[in-house]
């Protein structure tokens, strides 16, 4: 296995290390804090986030110092950071594991980014499944309140900050940030028109910033060892630093594995996660969660950062990495996740509501070799009625991997259909979407 | 009634939010883990509590999966169905679920103990088959596995199989050389 150094999970990594404040604190934590309160100026922290090139770790990567910067400066009265846990793409499990093992270091992290931001609320919005999570997070919590890393004149610099653990109920969408921001404010999760964004419109319509679990964790090293450390870390200039990638599918050891962004897919699957698990050879990944487009055996160069694998097609996304191997079908693969997409459709757009319907119904008539021909473009005419006419990217991501199997194993979904002909079990209309 | 049993947790989820109907999900979890689902007369006295309608409480409701509208078993195993857990074998942890049951998803069995669902990610790809009972997370199920955990739930009402502190690798694993 490749050397390299762990920077989240290093804690975690320890034999014994059990997540609670004495242990965080054993290991160096509350340090980046006590350099940066009252000491570092806030538009300086977020410059030096900047400079790191730390970019969001929740599926769109988007530069973190500059969303934080997008708040307005002159406002006058409450800003909030909301910290998405909702990690729900399927694929990704590391956030769950950041939390549960070293809540501390997302704590401090929280603590950081509301001094730059200006903001003395912060939620963590954690999915609802992860009760375990959520109560881990609340002693986290207390413990740090106790010491007086949060409340009243924290470190007596005068800063002040509550955080508090939100929980949802069950719906996917809520880990996309405007959905997060309704679901917060006690509504049905749905996404706002954007702009204006939440960085001038957010909770409560106030300057709101929201950041996943894992790109606050890397804030208090950032701090610490400085944004140039960070920056030299993966593939700079645009992906820096590491990520936690979950690999998950037919591997011998899957699991999370931290690894600077630049690996190849190569080295991700076979050196960390142990290879395939059977003689059967890889047969298809993907590459970013479950919104990400199928990459084949072909893409195991493709390096692990941003702009590759966007080059390549597809999008690094979450960081989870699905391995699946030589028969499985890729006709039932498409046809499982878009059922995951129907089912969470918010339902707000036409476009995704019903077009999310008809692509799983056209899909199960395939599968069940009863679809026909004319079937494979009603899929890619559905497909392109749906990219980008929706309010959030739950569209877009809802046909990925639909195109992705089309367009590199159309001979799966041809020989289902094949087989439908030549049993003449041809549905004689195509299935109207459920009313 | 929620609030005469749990007044001064309440008023402290209030506390937390400038907006109070911020604090409905949070209510709602509540009055679920005290019946076991939502009720009628709970969504009515969230609204009264949170100062909405009724109609503004159940629309939320209906929203988010994991609230019920009706009374279900003592333990709600939820299975994970999506790609991921069904590379590794999900449908058949239901079909294991199924037969020593004698239920079929989103049904419960005839002494009111156990309700199954199958039901989208929950986070636990790499360490699939996988179920959730309650609150708690089963992981990388097997067949013998499946009976332990049902007898022991049965027996306890608990399981020890189910997952503390989530890590996987485990860390001796994870440790790289330097």
């Amino acid at each position: 296995m490749p050397t390299h150094e762990l920077i989240l999970l290093k804690n975690m990594s320890t034999p014994g290390y059990t997540g609670s404040l004495a242990d965080y604190e054993r290991a160096g934590g509350y340090q980046a804090l006590r350099k940066v309160l009252g000491k570092i100026a806030p538009a300086d922290v977020t410059e030096m986030v900047k400079k790191s090139g730390l970019r969001g770790r929740g599926g769109a990567g988007f530069p973190t110092g500059v969303k934080w910067e997008f708040l307005p400066k002159d406002y006058q009265g409450p800003r909030y950071l909301c910290c998405n846990a909702d990690e729900s793409e399927p694929g990704t499990f590391k956030d769950r594991q950041l939390m549960e093992r070293d809540p501390h270091q997302m704590l401090e992290g929280i603590v950081i980014t509301c001094y730059a931001i200006g903001a003395e609320i912060g939620y963590i919005y954690i999915r609802g499944e992860f009760v375990l999570g959520a109560q881990i997070l609340e002693r986290a919590l207390g413990e740090a309140r106790a010491a007086g890393y949060l409340g009243t004149n924290i470190l007596d610099t005068g800063f002040n900050l509550d955080v508090w653990v939100h929980r949802g109920a069950g719906a996917y969408i809520c880990g996309e940030e405007t959905a997060l921001l309704e679901s917060l404010e006690g509504k049905r999760g749905l996404p706002r028109v954007k702009p204006p964004f939440p960085a001038t419109h957010g909770l409560y319509n106030k300057p709101t910033v929201v950041n996943n679990v894992e790109t606050l964790a890397n804030l208090p090293h950032i701090l610490n060892r400085g944004p140039e450390w960070f920056a030299s870390i993966g593939s700079p200039p645009r992906s820096t630093g590491t990520r936690i990638f979950c690999v998950s599918g037919h591997v011998k050891r899957p699991g999370n594995y931290e690894v600077p962004m630049g690996i190849t897919f190569r080295e991700l699957i076979f050196d960390h996660a142990g290879g395939m698990r059977s003689d059967k050879p890889l047969k298809a990944i993907i590459p970013g969660g479950a919104s990400a487009a199928f990459f084949t055996d072909q893409h195991l160069e493709v390096k692990l950062d941003f702009e590759s694998v966007a080059q390549a097609g597809s999008m690094l996304g979450s960081g989870g990495v699905t391995v699946m191997e030589e028969g499985t079908s890729m006709v039932w693969a498409a046809l499982r996740l878009m059922e995951f997409f129907y089912h969470e459709s918010c339902g707000k757009c036409t476009p995704c509501r019903e077009g999310s319907s008809w692509l799983v119904q056209t899909l199960r008539r395939i599968m069940a070799k009863r679809g026909r021909h004319e079937d494979l473009d009603t899929l890619t005419e559905l497909c392109k009625n749906i990219v980008g006419r929706t309010i959030c990217a739950f569209g877009d991501a809802e046909v990925a991997p639909i195109l992705s199997t089309l367009q590199y194993w159309r001979h799966e979904y041809e020989e289902l259909i094949e087989a439908a002909e030549a049993a003449e079990l041809i549905t004689p209309e195509p299935a109207l979407a459920r009313h | 009634m929620l609030l005469e049993k749990y007044t001064d947790h309440i008023n402290e989820i209030l506390s937390r939010y400038p907006v109070r109907r911020s604090a409905l999900l949070p209510l709602l979890n509540l009055a679920q883990r005290e019946d076991g689902y939502v009720s009628e007369s709970a969504m009515k006295e969230i609204a009264r509590i949170l100062r909405l309608t009724p109609s503004q409480v159940y629309e939320v409701v209906t929203f988010y999966t994991m609230l019920n509208l009706k009374p279900i078993g003592k333990f709600h195993i939820q299975v994970c169905r999506s790609l991921m857990c069904a590379l590794v074998g999900s449908d058949t942890l239901v079909g294991w679920l199924q037969a020593r049951l004698g239920i079929r998803p989103r049904e419960t069995t005839p002494d009111r103990l156990f309700t199954l669902s199958t039901v989208e990610c929950l986070a636990s790809c790499g360490t699939g088959p996988m179920m959730q009972v309650n609150e708690e997370y089963y992981e990388q199920l097997t067949e013998e596995k499946v009976d332990r955990i049902l007898a022991d739930l049965k027996r306890d009402g608990t399981c020890s199989l189910k997952s503390g502190p989530f890590m996987f690798p485990q860390p001796e694993l994870q440790q790289v050389k330097r």
